[in-house]
C-alpha cells in the first residue's frame, strides 16, 4: 500500500495543474460583463462632473465652439497644414460616409435609402459657406437633425481638424465665393504639389483632382478669417 | 508454489507493448491535429451573432472605414466595439422596419448593450495591444483575415502563440511600405490599403497586398522583401531580440 502512495501523489498533482484560471482571470476587460451592477456592464460611465486630472475644458471656443452663446468664428486652434491633412483624414472616416468626400452631401450612405424630410447637409451652400465655424463643431458635438452626435467618436482637436478641412472643400468648390476667381486656383495648383500625408483616395470621381489646391486655398482663406476676427 | 502468470499473459505483454508503441504517439498526434483544427481554433468558423452584421457589406460595398465603428483601434490597446448609438447612426434612417434590426433598436431604446460573441480572443495571461501593430503599418487583415468580405465575422487565425511567434521572431517578413505612396504614415498606410483595393481593384495592388487583402499572406520570402523589411525594423526601432521574449507579452 505505501509504494502507491507515490504514484497517487504524482497522479493528483499532474491534475492539480488542469484548471483554467490563468486563461480567464476574474478581471474587468473593456465592455466586458458584470453582474454586480445593475446595468450588467463592466465598463463604468463616468459620474457626473468627472474631470480628469489636467483635463478641465475651460476654453469654451475649442470646446463648445461658442463664447457666450455665439458661435466663434476663427479657429480657436493655429491653422496647419497638418491641421487640414488631419481634418482631411477623420472627414474621410466619420463625414464622408454621408456628407461625401467633397462635402456635397452624396455620400454612400446618403444614396442608399435616407429618407429624410430635409437632405444630407450640403457644404456648398450659401447659408453654410456663410456659417460661423463654431456651428460645425457644434453640429459634430451635438447632433444636428438626423445627423447623430460623433463626440463619442471624434475628439475635440480632430472636430477642429475637420471644421478647417470643410472649410478648404467649401473653398475649393467655389473660390469664387471667397474672392478668388479661376486662374489663382489654377496658379494654386499648378504652383502647390499634391497634398502629401493623407488617406486621400478616389472613392468618387471627384476626389482626387481638386486636392492639390484645396488645402492651400482653405488655409488662406481661414487665415483671412483670423485676421477679420482680430479686426473686430 | 502456483505459476503467478497464465500462458496467455504472453499475448497480452505483447499486445500492451505494441500498443503502448502505437497508441501513444497515435493519441498525441490527434490531441496536436485537434488542438490546431478549426473545431478548436474556430479558424474560418463564422461565430452565430444577435444581428447579421456583414463587414463584406458595410466596409466594402459601401466603403465605410473600419475606424467608422473601431475608433480607439489606432490609439489604445482595443479597438473598441461600436456603441448601439453608431449603429443607429445611419439606421435610425436606413432599414428602419428590418426585423434584422430589432436587437439594435431594442438595444438602443432600453440602453441595454447588444451581447456580441467575442471572436477574436486571447486568453487573459497575454497582453495584445493594437495601436503598435497598427503604427508599424501592419494590415488589420494580416491577423484577422479578409474582414473586408467577411459575410459573417470568422476568425482569420489561430491566435495561437506559435502563430504569434512567426511574426515576432522575424517581423521583417511582414512589415512593409507601400512604395507607391511614400508620403503615408505607416499608420495611414494600414487603411489606405482598402481604398486602394476600392479604386484599383485586384490588379492594382502588389502580389504582397493582394494576399492581404485576400487573407492568404502568411509572411514574405522574398529576400529583396526582407531586405527591404530589415530595414524599416531598424527605422521603426524595433527591439527584435526582444520582441519574442516572453515578457513582451505576457507581463
Amino acid at each position: 500500500m505505501n509504494r502507491r502512495l507515490p504514484l497517487f501523489a504524482i497522479a493528483a498533482l499532474s491534475l492539480a495543474g488542469c484548471h483554467t484560471d490563468m486563461w480567464r482571470q476574474p478581471k474587468g476587460e473593456p465592455l466586458g460583463e458584470n453582474d454586480f451592477f445593475p446595468d450588467g456592464q463592466m465598463s463604468r460611465p463616468l459620474l457626473t462632473g468627472t474631470i480628469a486630472r489636467g483635463k478641465i475644458r475651460k476654453d469654451d471656443a475649442f470646446f463648445t465652439g461658442a463664447v457666450n452663446g455665439k458661435w466663434v468664428d476663427t479657429l480657436p486652434v493655429p491653422l496647419t497644414k497638418a491641421l487640414l491633412e488631419r481634418g482631411q483624414e477623420r472627414y474621410n472616416v466619420y463625414c464622408s460616409p454621408c456628407h461625401g468626400q467633397i462635402g456635397d452631401g452624396n455620400g454612400m450612405i446618403a444614396n442608399r435609402g435616407f429618407t429624410l424630410k430635409r437632405p444630407v447637409g450640403n457644404y456648398h451652400t450659401d447659408r453654410l459657406r456663410k456659417m460661423p465655424v463654431g456651428h460645425f463643431y457644434d453640429v459634430i458635438t451635438n447632433g444636428y437633425g438626423a445627423m447623430y452626435s460623433y463626440s463619442s467618436r471624434v475628439e475635440p482637436s480632430d472636430r477642429w481638424a475637420i471644421v478647417a478641412y470643410i472649410r478648404a472643400l467649401q473653398v475649393s468648390q467655389s473660390p469664387e465665393a471667397y474672392g478668388m476667381d479661376r486662374f489663382e486656383v489654377e496658379a494654386l495648383k499648378k504652383t502647390h504639389a499634391p497634398a502629401a500625408g493623407t488617406e486621400s483616395h478616389g472613392g468618387g470621381s471627384h476626389a482626387g483632382e481638386s486636392h492639390a489646391g484645396e488645402s492651400h486655398a482653405g488655409e488662406s482663406h481661414s487665415g483671412e478669417a483670423h485676421a477679420e476676427g482680430a479686426a473686430h | 508454489m502456483a505459476q503467478i502468470f497464465k500462458p496467455s499473459a504472453n499475448h497480452i505483454t505483447q499486445a500492451t507493448l505494441m500498443g503502448l508503441a502505437i497508441g501513444v504517439p497515435t493519441v498525441w498526434l490527434a490531441i496536436a491535429a485537434l488542438s490546431r483544427s478549426p473545431a478548436n481554433t474556430k479558424v474560418n468558423v463564422p461565430l452565430n451573432q444577435p444581428i447579421p452584421f456583414s463587414h463584406q457589406h458595410h466596409a466594402w460595398e459601401l466603403g465605410i472605414d473600419c475606424r467608422y465603428c473601431h475608433t480607439s483601434v489606432e490609439k489604445s490597446s482595443y479597438a473598441g466595439l461600436p456603441a448601439t448609438e453608431t449603429c443607429m447612426s445611419c439606421h435610425s434612417q436606413i432599414w428602419t422596419n428590418s426585423p434584422l434590426l430589432e436587437p439594435v433598436r431594442q438595444s438602443y431604446e432600453t440602453g441595454t448593450p447588444i451581447k456580441w460573441n467575442l471572436v477574436n480572443k486571447v486568453p487573459d495571461f497575454v497582453h495584445f495591444n493594437h495601436s503598435i501593430h497598427i503604427s508599424r503599418g501592419l494590415n488589420c487583415n494580416t491577423c484577422h483575415g479578409p474582414v473586408q468580405h467577411m459575410q459573417i465575422t470568422y476568425k482569420g487565425n489561430s491566435f495561437q502563440m506559435q502563430w504569434c511567434l512567426e511574426c515576432h521572431r522575424a517581423p521583417d517578413r511582414h512589415i512593409y511600405k507601400d512604395e507607391t505612396r511614400p508620403d503615408l504614415q505607416p499608420r495611414q498606410q494600414v487603411f489606405n490599403l482598402y481604398w486602394k483595393y476600392q479604386t484599383t481593384g485586384l490588379d492594382g495592388l502588389s502580389e504582397r497586398e493582394r494576399a492581404l487583402m485576400l487573407g492568404t499572406f502568411n509572411g514574405t520570402d522574398n529576400p529583396k522583401e526582407r531586405e527591404a523589411g530589415k530595414q524599416l525594423v531598424k527605422d521603426y526601432g524595433i527591439k527584435v531580440q526582444q520582441l519574442a521574449d516572453c515578457s513582451v507579452c505576457h507581463y
